[in-house]
């Protein structure tokens, strides 16, 4: 399978300058398999570019929402397949306990927040939500979810395919109430999802520093996105999710400090809008 | 072990930070987890013994009331959480695994997650020191 970084911001889009190098747009992760299906995780600003790169041999996407924040959902309306009656669009994502999925992201997708409905989009649009499933299947694609540790109903994915596996936890705390991490690896959300991964794209939105000021907001700092990588023995990591407040010369300076830094037995990858990776 | 539901992750490192003894029991009734106040009351540290099997401890902590009759476990909070998905609050006493009887209020409730999924309940207790 290939994976391509089309968003890697975290919490707000963040054009400019300072953020040409990591880029601006919000989550959005294409995973492709060697069939041509294609899955998206998180409809974020970079999900607009996305579209864009369709070509007209694809005729159904599914889209893999982790939770209904807003930088997770944000490009949903500028999609441009949303758009296209030809194309079947299928959105995975949480429930609350007192809506489902579709009435969820119906609160954004509606006016006064958005100028049409959800009814009004042209293409053939369906909804399952994910907590009940636990497993399922997209075409070649086997894909594993549990709810993790983020403010609200919030799941993370294991994809596997083609021989290979991918986890995608972008907004995550696996040490809130438990820093560092506890040792029995049962009691560590998101464990599971990430153990053995080819490829693990994790929240690394804070510095260590910057953490305390941020305990409970639902996002790991550095160190301990790399101490949750080492506990699962994940192959390679790629740092997701930056913070809208620095810049590409503070990114490259903490991500080659933490390289250096530890004795790191997988590949700690920065997580770059328009990197791809071939598993 | 499987991994366990965030649910009951967030649970115990909530019940990590709280000065109340608190239990935590799966949906089966096993004894996953208790904190550091409670330890007392169990009579051993968790770290010592860690999750115990619903057979185990509950042989071990041995309910009883005021006249020392075994306290029926249908009648105990723990269990009416865990099997009735309902709360309940009783006095008893119970022997810990140091051997000392403690006289406690105890309240139990359901954990119903997500889906209404049931993952097994709360305890929460008081140990009454002058009776």
């Amino acid at each position: 399978m290939k994976v391509t970084l089309w968003g890697t911001r975290g919490s707000l889009a963040t054009p400019g300058p300072e953020s040409v190098g990591y880029g601006g747009n919000t989550s959005c992760v294409e995973v492709r398999g060697r069939d041509g299906g294609v899955l998206v995780l998180d409809a974020g600003t970079g999900i607009r570019r996305f579209g864009d790169s369709l070509g007209p041999e694809t005729t159904r996407v599914d889209i893999l929402l982790t939770h209904l924040h807003m930088d997770h959902i944000q490009g949903l309306g500028f999609f441009a397949p949303m758009f296209e009656s030809r194309m079947e669009i299928h959105v995975w994502g949480p429930s609350s306990t007192t809506m489902d999925l579709r009435s969820r992201l119906s609160r954004y997708l509606s006016p006064p927040l958005f100028p049409i409905g959800l009814r009004d989009v042209p293409c053939q649009l369906e909804f399952h939500d994910v907590v009940s499933l636990g497993g399922f299947q997209i075409g070649g694609f086997e894909i594993r979810t549990a709810l993790v540790c983020h403010p609200g109903p919030t799941v993370g994915y294991r994809i596997t395919g083609d021989g290979a596996s991918v986890t995608y936890l972008p907004d995550h705390e696996p040490s809130l109430g438990a820093n560092p991490l506890i040792e029995d690896t049962d009691w560590i959300s998101g464990l599971e999802l990430a153990a053995g991964a080819d490829l693990l794209i994790h929240d690394a939105q804070y510095t260590a520093e910057e953490y305390p000021q941020h305990v409970g907001w639902g996002h790991s700092a550095l160190p301990d996105t790399i101490r949750f990588a080492a506990a699962a023995s994940v192959k390679r990591l790629v740092l997701f999710h930056h913070d809208p407040s620095h810049s590409d010369a503070m990114l490259d300076g903490l991500f080659e400090k933490a390289r250096s830094s530890n004795d790191i037995p997988f590949d700690v990858i920065p997580g770059i809008e328009g990197a791809s990776f071939e598993l | 072990m499987p991994q366990r539901e965030i649910e009951l992750i967030l649970t115990r490192q909530l019940a990590g930070y709280l000065a109340m003894p608190i239990l935590v029991v799966d949906d089966q009734g096993d004894l996953l987890y208790y904190n550091e106040p409670a330890e007392s009351i169990v009579g051993c540290r968790f770290d010592e013994v860690g999750a115990i099997r619903r057979g185990e401890w509950s042989s071990i902590f041995k309910p009883t009331d005021d006249y020392g009759s075994p306290i029926k476990r249908e009648d105990q909070p723990l269990f009416i959480a865990t099997e009735q998905h309902r709360p309940a609050h009783r006095r008893y006493w119970v022997q810990g695994l140091d051997g000392v009887s403690r006289q406690v209020e105890g309240t139990a409730f359901p954990l119903i997650g997500q889906s209404g999924r049931c993952l097994g309940a709360v305890g929460i207790f008081w140990e009454i020191k002058d009776s």
